[in-house]
C-alpha cells in the first residue's frame, strides 16, 4: 500500500495546478496500464474527518483526524507488485514526491 | 579436531554459502533459512561425532537444513510453493546423509551470496540492522559473537537481527541483485555497509579499547568477497585497498599499555607488509577499471603513508592534493577536516588553522573532538602554548573513548611541559 502525505503548508503553489493533477492521471493510468493497481482514492482533507472510538460500549466521536500532525494523509494506492523494490520505484515516481512523501506498507494476508 | 571446532569451522567457512544457497530454496524467507540452518548446526553436534565429519560439510549442512526447513514449514503449516520446491529437492537428495558435491547450486553460489548481500544492505532496513545482518549472514557469525563485536547485548543483537529479517520477509525485500538503473546506487550502499563495519572495528567508537580486530578482518573478508563477486566494480577494489592500507598500520596503533600512538610516532618496521602489498594492488585494479572514487582517492592517500619511511619523509603536497581532489566528490565535514590536516603539513599550520576556521562555522562539526584535537595541534606547532591548551582541553571533553581521551591527555602534558 502507498500511503501518501503532505504538509499542506510545505506544498508549492502550483501543487494543485492543472498540470499537476494532469500528472496525478498520468499516474495512475500508468499504474493501470502495467496492471498492478489495486485500488486508491485521493481524500478529502483532515477538516471533514470523524473520528470514532468505542469505549466502555459508549461510542465516542471526535471532530478531526486521529492524529494532528502536519503532514496528512492525502490519498493511496493498493498495488500488487513482486517486492520492495518495485513497490519504492513506483513510490518515487508519485507526483507529489518532491514536497511530500510517500510510507510504502505490506498488505497483511490472512491464509 | 574436535567435532566442536570442526563445525565452527564449517560455520565460518561455509555457513555464509549455505544460508545463502538455503535463502534462494526458500523463496527469500531469510529468518526461516537461519532457523533451519541453526538446526542444522544442532543435527552436526549431536551426528559428527558418532559418524564423523563428513567429506563436504556445505553439502551435508544444506540438505539438512532443507530436511528441517521442510519440518519448521510443515509445523506452521505453510503449505504453499517453498515447500514444494524443496520436497522436490528432498526427493532428489534420497537417502544420502552424506552427499559428496553441492550438486547445481556449485555454479550459482556467487550469485546466491551477492542476493544475500544486497537484501542485508537494502536501505529500507536501518543503518544498524544493515551492518549486523551484514556480519552475521555473510561472515557466518553466531548471534553471540556478532553481539560481542557490536558490544551489545546478545538479547539485543538478537532483537536486532529478528527484526531485520521479519521485515525483509514481510515488506518483501528482493533477494536479487537489483537492475542496471538500481545497481549502481545499492552497490554503494553495500560498500558504505561494509566500511563502516571496518571503521568500527578500527577506531572503536565507545568503550575502553581502541580497535576491534575481529570486526576489522570481517570487514576485508567481505571486501575481499565483494571484489571477487563484482570483480569489474572499481570502487569495490578501491574499498579492499584502502581496509588492507588501513589496517597495515594496526600492529603499529597502540603500545604494550593500550596506548593509542600517533601516525607520526609509529614504529613503521612494524606495519603489515603483505597487507600493503595486497592493498597496492587491490588500488592498481580499481584505477584501472576507472576514475579514481572516494575509496580509492583515500586508499591512495593510505598507500602514500605506506610508502613513506618516516612521517618527516611523507610526500605532503601529493597527499593534500588527493584530499582536495576528494573533497571535491566528497565534500563531507570529515573530509574536509582531514584535508586541513594534509595542508597544515604541505604549507604550514597557519593554512590548516585558516581551513579549520571555515568548518568552525559549520554546527555539525562543533564539538567534535577530532576537530578540536586538530586545532590543539596546529597551535601548538605555532607556538601557542595557552590556546593549544585550552583547545586540548576542549578535545577531551567531546571525545567519548577513553584511549583517546588517554592520547589527548597525554599530548596535552606534552605541549605544556
Amino acid at each position: 500500500m502507498l500511503l501518501i502525505y503532505g504538509d499542506p503548508s510545505e506544498a508549492p503553489a502550483e501543487a494543485g495546478s492543472p498540470e499537476q493533477i494532469q500528472r496525478w492521471f498520468d499516474y495512475t493510468r500508468e499504474l493501470e496500464e502495467s496492471a498492478a493497481l489495486r485500488g486508491g482514492e485521493a481524500l478529502q482533507t483532515p477538516d471533514t474527518a470523524t473520528t470514532v472510538r468505542v469505549r466502555d460500549g459508549e461510542t465516542l466521536l471526535t471532530d478531526g483526524p486521529f492524529a494532528e500532525t502536519k503532514e496528512i494523509l492525502g490519498g493511496y494506492y493498493v498495488i500488487d507488485v513482486d517486492d520492495l523494490d518495485a513497490a519504492l520505484a513506483w513510490a518515487r515516481k508519485m507526483p507529489n514526491i518532491e514536497y511530500g512523501s510517500v510510507e510504502v506498507r505490506p498488505v497483511q494476508r490472512f491464509e | 579436531m574436535t567435532v566442536g571446532s570442526a563445525l565452527e569451522r564449517a560455520a565460518r567457512e561455509d555457513g555464509p554459502s549455505v544460508l545463502a544457497t538455503l535463502v534462494r530454496h526458500l523463496g527469500g524467507d531469510m529468518a526461516l533459512a537461519e532457523d533451519a540452518l541453526q538446526d542444522a548446526y544442532a543435527a552436526a553436534l549431536a551426528t559428527w561425532g558418532r559418524d564423523g565429519v563428513p567429506d563436504v560439510p556445505a553439502a551435508w549442512l544444506t540438505v539438512t537444513a532443507r530436511r528441517r526447513a521442510i519440518d519448521r514449514l510443515r509445523r506452521t503449516r505453510a503449505l504453499d510453493e517453498r515447500i514444494r520446491t524443496l520436497e522436490a529437492l528432498a526427493e532428489r537428495d534420497g537417502s544420502a546423509t552424506a552427499p559428496h558435491t553441492m550438486d547445481d547450486d556449485a555454479t550459482s553460489l556467487t550469485d546466491d551470496r551477492l542476493r544475500l548481500l544486497f537484501a542485508c544492505c537494502h536501505p529500507a532496513l536501518s543503518l544498524p540492522a544493515r551492518v549486523a545482518l551484514t556480519v552475521k549472514s555473510l561472515g557466518g557469525l553466531s548471534t553471540a559473537q556478532t553481539a560481542r563485536a557490536f558490544l551489545v547485548p546478545e538479547p539485543t543483537m538478537a532483537a536486532r537481527l529478528l527484526r531485520a529479517r521479519r521485515k525483509i520477509a514481510k515488506a518483501r525485500i528482493p533477494f536479487e541483485v537489483p537492475g542496471d538503473e538500481l545497481l549502481a546506487e545499492r552497490m554503494r550502499g553495500v560498500l558504505a555497509v561494509v566500511y563502516l563495519i571496518f571503521t568500527e572495528g578500527h577506531t572503536a567508537s565507545d568503550g575502553d579499547t581502541l580497535t576491534r580486530p575481529d570486526l576489522c578482518a570481517e570487514a576485508i573478508r567481505l571486501g575481499r568477497l565483494l571484489t571477487e563477486l563484482m570483480p569489474d566494480d572499481a570502487e569495490a577494489h578501491g574499498l579492499l585497498a584502502l581496509m588492507l592500507l588501513t589496517d597495515a598500520r594496526h600492529p603499529a596503533r597502540t603500545g604494550p599499555d593500550g596506548a593509542m600512538i600517533g601516525l607520526a610516532d609509529q614504529d613503521r618496521s612494524r606495519w603489515d607488509g603483505a597487507a600493503i602489498a595486497e592493498g597496492s594492488e587491490a588500488l592498481g585494479r580499481s584505477l584501472r577499471l576507472g576514475a579514481p572514487g572516494p575509496y580509492a582517492l583515500q586508499a591512495g592517500i593510505a598507500l602514500c603513508h605506506a610508502r613513506a619511511r618516516s612521517f618527516d619523509d611523507t610526500d605532503w603536497d601529493w597527499i593534500a592534493c588527493l584530499y582536495e581532489e576528494l573533497h571535491r566528490i566528497q565534500p563531507t565535514l570529515v573530509v574536509a577536516l582531514g584535508r586541513a590536516v594534509a595542508v597544515s603539513y604541505a604549507r604550514g599550520p597557519e593554512a590548516g588553522l585558516a581551513l579549520l576556521d571555515e568548518l568552525e562555522g559549520e554546527r555539525a562539526l562543533r564539538g567534535y573532538a577530532p576537530l578540536l584535537a586538530a586545532r590543539a595541534d596546529f597551535l601548538q606547532r605555532l607556538g601557542d602554548g595557552p590556546a593549544a591548551d585550552a583547545a586540548y582541553a576542549a578535545a577531551i571533553a567531546a571525545s567519548a573513548n577513553a584511549v583517546q581521551r588517554a592520547d589527548l591527555a597525554a599530548r596535552r602534558r606534552a605541549a605544556g611541559g
